[in-house]
């Protein structure tokens, strides 16, 4: 295709964008959609500090091992009620003896860096291996989410008859849920007596069950848009062409309809993990997500929210870490929404 | 208009009994149809020879599936579900919870509504400009923050600490007027911070799609003050699409929505019975909230539907 001279880029020529830099002499290299929305991405500063601060939390989190055997010498779920240990030239207890009971607080030494718990566990240690589990379940449900709902959208949307009603009642039945008493009576029912059901077999405790819950319920608000999107795709010309082509059903929907949600998928897949991390924050608070003793954010707020007198490190610091990575990912999303297609319509809730 | 009213009734009807047939999956099916198992969890962990014998009579875990199925509906629609670990009637228990989940809704959405609007409009007027660039910083924290933290926070430090507002807890309206008022203030900004970020977002951009259309030109052009423009012409259509979403973020908060809230500053409410309930691993009670939020939400969604068409004729006759 042609370059158009009139898109916003051949105006203004910038060295440092590639592939846009139309220099005399030379012909305007033609720019496709992905190149100039990273592009746009890459110039939008707010968006790129963003992903750094959240590629930083991911990077600190993955290296929990490293701090645990390296600076800490402590699991993350080895109680310490009795012990002393030194900061700054003096010894300390890890938890001051009854009456008292209060558990030290954070301070510069590489144990107890954020202070102890109530049972002496190092807050630093359970921090990022909690960080890892609250990550790994907003990654994995929102993975589960999109692939779902982009795979039933596409087939309500492309096959329409009885497949869509299916589809579409399906999402219906679960949008009528209050989302997330959905999640907590799932999470409450699995954390009780695990999940079976025919071939599947998951023990309570896993962290497979608040990934399945939260990945569940969040379906219908990626396959709705996608169905609708797929439903006015589908009577556009390049999918009549590629039906004279030959092209099947399987090849039009993945090869010429999917390509055209990635902006999409893409904004919603970003947005989707910040709202899941929120999500599982809440189920484990209520004791309906990750089950203790693994940590996890959401929990670690909920066994500090009654120490708030003696110890608030411990549930301002895990707070704050949700606030930190969540915001990182929603300005993240932001910014890729406006690289992508500013128009779009992707909204969660 | 009658053709349209019963059809969306009888789509209603389908959808409760789907809503049923999918509680009772959840909680007899999915974790596993083992009999002693299934009477353990609706018994509770601490529960006797006793009450376990009568629950597995009661609840047909010796019978057929259909027969269970049928038996826990029955429960719901005569109000008979209770939880064993404390012998309480749930039905009364949510009906005892709602005032004070109700009071917690209508006082926050007033406050997000208020907020919402307010700081999305500044957030256009001022679009480009530190107002707005400080607006959107704070409704970007403001989506980002978990709820039950920030109120764990604001309780402890605003009440515990300096005493501004009384501790947690609900005061009937009826009873004391003022003290429901104070004891609800935190409640509702809680509730509220999350929505206010979401509406000022989307009223922006609402508003600033809206400004480029022709007739807000045309407006302009016979000489409207910018101000009554922005009002008359510009606010009018923007909020539009935030209407439809009150709606719905209405029903969700009473059916479920404010459940972190209640729990924080222990209202009483439904919310908090629910977050109890889970706290003890008590199933009952946790269905019992979740059908009944669940069909309030279909009932509501199909009356405001029933509502809008009566208003609009396009809408029953394209749908």
């Amino acid at each position: 295709m042609a370059p158009n001279p009139s898109s916003e880029f051949a105006f203004e020529p910038s060295p440092s964008v590639p592939g846009v830099a139309a220099t005399e002499g030379r012909p305007i290299e033609a720019v496709g959609p992905w190149s100039s929305a990273r592009a746009r991405l890459r110039r939008n500063r707010t968006a790129m500090t963003a992903l750094a601060v959240f590629a930083t939390i991911v990077a600190c989190c993955l290296a929990a091992p490293l701090w645990a055997d390296q600076v800490a010498h402590v699991g993350p779920d080895e109680n310490n009620l009795t012990g002393t240990f030194e900061r700054g030239g003096k010894r300390l207890y890890v938890v001051t003896p009854p009456p008292e009971t209060k558990p030290v607080g954070p301070g510069w030494s590489g144990r107890y860096l954020l202070g102890a718990d109530k049972n002496g566990r190092d807050e630093m240690v359970r921090l990022l291996y909690g960080g890892r589990n609250s990550l790994l379940v907003g990654f994995a449900s929102a993975l589960i989410t999109t692939v779902v709902a982009v795979i039933l959208g596409l087939l309500a949307g492309y096959f329409r008859g009885r497949t869509d009603l299916v589809v579409r009642t399906t999402f219906d039945i679960i949008w009528s849920f209050p989302v997330l008493l959905l999640g907590i009576s799932l999470g409450t029912a699995l954390a009780i007596g695990g999940l079976h059901l025919g071939p599947i077999d998951i023990e309570s405790g896993s962290l497979w069950i608040p990934i399945l819950v939260i990945g569940v319920i969040y379906i219908p608000y990626l396959g709705r848009p996608v169905r609708g999107q797929v439903l006015a795709l589908r009577e556009k010309e390049f999918v009549e062409a590629a039906v004279a082509q030959g092209a099947g059903p399987l090849r039009i929907m993945f090869g010429e309809l999917l390509p055209n949600l990635a902006s999409t998928i893409l904004v919603f897949g970003t947005l989707i993990v910040a709202n899941n991390i929120l999500t599982e924050a809440a189920l484990s608070f209520l004791g309906a997500g990750v089950q203790l003793p693994t940590p996890s954010w959401g929990n670690m707020i909920g066994e500090g929210v009654n120490l708030l007198s003696t110890a608030p490190h411990l549930t301002i610091v895990p707070g704050l870490a949700i606030t930190l990575t969540v915001l990182a990912l929603n300005v993240f999303g932001d910014g890729l929404r406006d690289a992508l297609d500013p128009r779009a319509k992707v909204r969660l809730r | 208009m009658a053709r349209f009213a019963v059809r969306r009734l009888i789509n209603m009807a389908f959808v409760l009994f789907a809503i049923s047939v999918v509680t009772f999956l959840i909680f007899y099916v999915f974790p596993g149809t083992n009999t002693s198992a299934q009477v353990q969890r609706i018994a509770g962990r601490s529960s006797n020879e006793v009450t376990r014998a009568q629950v597995k009579k009661d609840y047909g875990f010796d019978r057929p599936v259909f027969v269970q199925y049928e038996r826990l509906v029955e429960k719901f629609a005569d109000g008979s579900l209770i939880s064993y670990s404390n012998q309480t009637n749930v039905r009364d228990e949510i009906a005892r919870g709602i005032p004070a989940t109700v009071s917690l809704v209508l006082g926050a959405a007033v406050i997000w509504t208020f907020f919402g609007v307010l700081f999305g409009v500044l957030s256009a007027v001022y679009a480009g400009r530190w107002p707005d660039r400080v607006l959107t910083v704070l409704s970007m924290i403001g989506i980002s923050l978990p709820v039950f933290w920030v109120g764990a926070l604001l309780l402890y430090y605003l009440t515990d600490r300096i005493h501004l507002f009384p501790p947690g807890g609900y005061v009937k309206l009826t009873e004391d007027p003022w003290g429901w008022f104070t004891h609800l203030l935190l409640p509702w900004f809680t509730l509220s911070i999350l929505f206010i970020g979401f509406y000022s977002r989307l009223l922006r951009s609402n508003i600033l799609d809206t400004i480029n259309e022709d007739y807000v030109r045309t407006a302009r052009a016979k000489g409207l003050s910018e101000r009554r423009v922005l009002v008359r012409h510009v606010l009018r259509n923007a909020l539009i699409p935030i209407v439809t979403l009150f709606g719905l973020d209405f029903g969700a908060a009473i059916g479920g929505g404010a459940i972190l809230t209640e729990s924080i500053f222990s209202l009483q409410g439904v919310g908090q019975y629910a977050a109890q309930s889970v706290g003890s691993l008590d199933l009952p009670p946790v269905m019992g909230t979740t059908l009944y939020a669940a069909g309030f939400i279909v009932l509501l969604s199909a009356v405001v539907d029933i509502a809008y068409a009566y208003l609009d004729p396009r809408i029953r006759l394209t749908a």
